[in-house]
């Protein structure tokens, strides 16, 4: 265990010395509080349009760093093969992606942190009151962005930075429409229509589980239940893809 | 105990568009003695590289297992007893020499007590004291290659395996990285370095082993694989005519150099003659020098062997 931790801590120093993610903060920071102007614009409902635009932003801008923050970190290490010296030390390959993981989900979590935080501050300064439910709507965007990062991990372990950040991309995109695809294949007779939006909707995370917009925005609150789920249905998924990435990963070779 | 067991290692890479298989290693059979320093001898692409990655975990071998302290090299604590250096190796340019060796201290399962003792003696040891707390990317080369092996050390491995450690470097690194090594010999502990400079080989070695084409040409230690018997003997005259020098046994034609005449005989029979005639002529005997073969003559004579068959 402190041979992951020391990954990790490793892959977070590696990543807050990274210009790239201030600037992903800054921008992200500077469109959410852009989102108080558009309340000047509109009629009614000021803080949803803020919320709404906020949460968008939090996921956004996170998947940036979930995808491209994360593939880097991790293609970095074998191109430049520090792998090599990492791997030469009694630390497996699962202990070697678990530490780079987490060290990620630690970045994500800072700045998914200081956006919600941000966010909450906007709507309270607009609406005159706090939202806390803001908060846990971020905490969902968070663990449905620690999926796409144990996803990017996993591409990377086996394909080049451009095709992971593709591929990756296209979960997130499949994942957020597949509830939606297999209600539109419902509406026609074709089998093999629905055993592919099924096997797709059963493959790839339901990534639309996530998301609490409506949450945020003041809609209903889901029930305790539901929730536990959700966070229980996010931790066995991501469980299930770092598996994966282990599995590939120590069949391949370093030359 | 052996230090390193090598039994049927096979290595298959695929190459090319239709992913061609091509071995790289053919059945190697190697075992390296604990304490012993060994030199693993071959020409770029012989294979070198690709049997420390194997020894490592670092590659899989298509056939074969290897063993590390008695421990199958696969196995990740089989790598708790070895230090390695890579060829021409890269660290994290952010990180200061300190900081670099902390985290692979770590790494090395070392606790923090350990590390603070071991970092500062062994930045000394490799000549950096005065550069652990800068970055890593303000190192030259020859800083980087020494503090790679100020990281191989760390943990006092029992066995330290060195992938090209001297290249790359000026001869003055060269001569620090070389008596690193003999210090780590007297310490007892086995290293392993890989090698297509000859001299440091037959330097620094107990056995060598010589790869050629992913095979294992030849493997023993210095002296048997350079023999005792002298493989010829120069003869420096002078006061000579050339044509009074003149024997059947000149391995060439003499060397003239004003009043100077310098032979290479083959046998000793030959030379006790020569020297009895000169002294009968009147001239002076210079100088007389057995050559045994040397270690680049053994492996140029196995390089061009391969490349007759």
């Amino acid at each position: 265990m402190r041979r992951v931790l020391a990954i990790a801590l490793m892959t977070f120093t590696e990543a807050v010395r990274d210009r790239v993610l201030y600037t992903i903060l800054v921008f992200a920071l500077a469109m959410i509080g852009s989102s108080a102007v558009l309340v000047t614009i509109s009629v009614g409902g000021e803080g949803r349009i803020v919320k709404d635009l906020g949460l968008a932003c939090i996921t956004l801008f996170g998947l940036f760093i979930a995808v491209f923050i994360g593939i880097r970190l991790v293609s970095r290490e074998i191109e430049r093969r520090t792998v090599l010296l990492l791997l030469s030390r009694p630390v497996g390959c699962g202990a070697f992606l678990v530490g780079k993981f987490i060290g990620l989900a630690l970045t994500l979590l800072v700045n998914v942190g200081a956006m919600a935080l941000g966010l909450v501050l906007l709507a309270r300064m607009l609406e005159g009151e706090w939202t806390p439910p803001l908060l846990l709507a971020g905490g969902f965007a968070f663990l449905e962005l620690t999926i796409l990062t144990a996803f990017s991990i996993l591409f990377a372990t086996f394909s080049t930075p451009t095709l992971s950040t593709v591929f990756t991309l296209l979960v997130f995109v499949i994942g957020r429409l597949s509830r939606d695809l297999v209600a539109f294949a419902s509406q026609f007779d074709s089998l093999s229509l629905h055993v592919t939006a099924s096997a797709i909707y059963y493959t790839l995370p339901n990534l639309s589980r996530f998301t609490l917009g409506s949450l945020g925005a003041g809609g209903p609150l889901p029930s305790e239940a539901t929730l536990l789920l959700t966070a229980a249905y996010g931790l066995g998924y991501l469980t299930a893809v770092l598996a994966l990435a282990t599995a590939i990963f120590q069949r391949r070779d370093f030359q | 105990m052996d230090a390193i067991r090598c039994q049927g290692v096979c290595k298959d890479y695929r190459v090319g568009f239709w992913r061609r298989r091509v071995r790289i290693l053919h059945d190697l059979e190697l075992t390296v003695r604990a304490g012993e320093t060994f030199g693993y001898l071959g020409p770029n692409g012989a294979g070198k590289t690709t049997t420390i990655k194997i020894l490592l975990g670092l590659l899989h071998p298509t056939a074969g297992c290897a063993w590390l302290c008695g421990r199958d090299a696969s196995r990740p604590e089989a790598r708790a007893a070895a230090g390695y250096l890579p060829e021409t190796p890269t660290f994290y340019d952010y990180l200061t020499g300190e900081e670099f060796l902390a985290f692979m201290a770590r790494l090395a399962g070392l606790a923090r007590s350990v590390a603070r003792e071991q970092i500062p003696a062994l930045l000394d040891r490799v000549g950096l004291s005065g550069a652990g707390s800068r970055q890593l990317r303000k190192y030259s080369k020859g800083m980087l290659q020494r503090i790679g092996m100020a990281q191989a050390l760390l943990g006092n491995p029992a066995l330290v395996i060195l992938d090209e450690p001297m290249s790359g470097l000026d001869p003055i690194g060269r001569k620090e990285i070389r008596d690193i090594m003999v210090s780590l010999r007297k310490e007892g502990r086995t290293v392993f370095f890989s090698s297509h400079i000859i001299p440091d080989v037959e330097m620094l070695c107990d056995r060598v082993g010589i790869l050629l084409g992913g095979r294992l040409a030849r493997v023993g230690r210095l002296d048997e694989l350079l023999g005792t018997e002298i493989d010829s003997v120069e003869v420096t005259l002078a006061g000579l005519p050339p044509e009074a020098a003149a024997t059947d046994g000149a391995l060439a034609p003499p060397l003239v150099q004003g009043d100077r005449v310098q032979l290479r005989l083959r046998a000793e029979a030959e030379v006790d003659a020569l020297l009895r005639r000169t002294l009968a002529a009147g001239g002076r005997i210079l100088s007389v020098v057995p050559h045994r073969r040397t270690l680049e003559e053994i492996f140029l004579a196995e390089v061009a062997e391969r490349g007759r068959r």
